[in-house]
């Protein structure tokens, strides 16, 4: 963001930095920056409130009219992130014949659904779609109870695409069976990674991994950092 | 301590690019400017490529109209599940409509741009290649003023 900054700014277009990592813009010698001590991935602080980033943007148009740079202003109100779970209730067992992260998917898949026709698009995609949960957790399944991972997926395993899938599955389904305001950041990605079998089967898979040595590359993106 | 204070701190001492110099565009007033979002979030429509994972330099040019975008940054970092109940937290592009049709900014930008956030330390091609590419294209359209939001 910061180098877009100075690409821009040297191409005539005045620019406006909303920062998340404030030593990172201050370092930079970025020429406008606003910073935001918001959860990360919320640039303008607040989902569905107009007002809070409607104050935002006023802050950061305000910047255009000092004098000279560079310009660093801590935006005065601070957001915190909420770590505790989502509060969403999971689908009861079905089929005891299968494993029950693949259950639980299975059983979320009218909400996850309903999400995607409320909003006309889904972030599940990039390994699998929809259709390919399952059967991506029956992988990591297999990983998670000793299979070497080369034996599962081959030569390749692009973790960091199937983890974001799953998660992106969940959390979609999630967001349409807890309805109300959007929760606080972190809400439901507690929710994904302390509550469901999905995201205890994505861990133990992770943890399997690690213990047969697969490339850093390969574990690193499955959980946040510090999970 | 918080998930993203371990960011945050992380982050903090990173190598990052050195600039000695900061470059200082001016803009006409801001009720007769033209703005553009400039995001680091991969935004994409499902129609365009996708990102590829870390080091992807590349941007695609968002037109105004276009919503329900697919958030292609790759990282497992940052909250996504606000933009899904709210692009606008990450792309205010409905904030910026309703700026213009009070007549707080000159006009919304007819495109945007997003690049992906995961990038070498270096970022030499972002600087001399694909960032030079997109403000071209910027200028091209008339964009005074850039907001640079990033996830």
């Amino acid at each position: 963001m910061c180098v877009l900054a100075h690409v821009l700014e040297d191409a005539g277009i005045a620019t406006v930095v909303l920062a998340s990592m404030r030593p990172v813009a201050k370092r930079m010698n970025v020429p406008r920056v606003l910073y935001c001590e918001f959860p990360l991935g919320r640039p303008l602080g607040m989902p569905d409130n107009a007002q809070f980033q409607h104050g935002v943007l006023a802050a950061a148009f305000d910047l255009l009219n000092a004098p000279s740079g560079p310009v660093l202003v801590d935006y005065p109100e601070v957001v915190e992130a909420v770590e505790t779970p989502l509060a969403c209730a999971l689908p009861p067992r079905y089929d005891p014949d299968i494993a029950p992260s693949i259950d639980e998917a299975q059983g979320l898949r009218a909400a996850y659904d309903r999400a995607v026709a409320r909003r006309g698009a889904t972030e599940v995609g990039r390994a699998v779609d929809a259709d390919g949960v399952a059967a991506a957790l029956g992988d990591l399944e297999r990983v998670a109870a000793g299979e070497h991972w080369k034996e599962v997926y081959g030569p390749r395993l692009d973790t960091i695409a199937i983890a974001h899938d799953i998660r992106a599955y969940y959390q979609e389904a999630a967001l349409e069976l807890a309805g109300g305001p959007p929760p606080g950041a972190r809400q439901a990605e507690a929710w994904f990674y302390e509550e469901t079998e999905a995201g205890k089967t994505l861990a133990a898979a992770r943890d399997a991994l690690t213990e047969q040595e697969a490339p850093s590359g390969i574990t690193f993106y499955m959980q946040p950092v510090g999970r | 301590m918080s998930s993203d204070q371990v960011m945050r701190d992380m982050m903090a001492n990173l190598p990052v690019p050195e600039f000695e110099s900061t470059p200082w565009a001016s803009s006409p007033p801001l009720s007769e400017a033209t703005v553009a979002i400039v995001t680091s979030a991969g935004l994409h429509r499902a129609d365009q490529e996708r990102f590829e994972g870390r080091g992807d330099t590349s941007y695609r040019m968002l037109d105004r109209g276009d919503r329900e975008l697919i958030l292609g940054h790759w990282s497992s970092n940052f909250d996504r599940a606000a933009y899904v109940s709210d692009h606008n937290v990450v792309y205010p592009i409905d904030r910026l409509e309703e700026l213009a049709a009070d007549g707080t900014i000159g006009a919304v930008a007819p495109r945007h741009v997003a690049f992906a956030g995961n990038q070498p330390d270096t970022v030499s091609e972002v600087r001399l290649d694909t960032g030079p590419a997109a403000a071209a294209e910027f200028r091209a359209d008339g964009v005074d003023v850039a907001i640079l939001t990033p996830v």
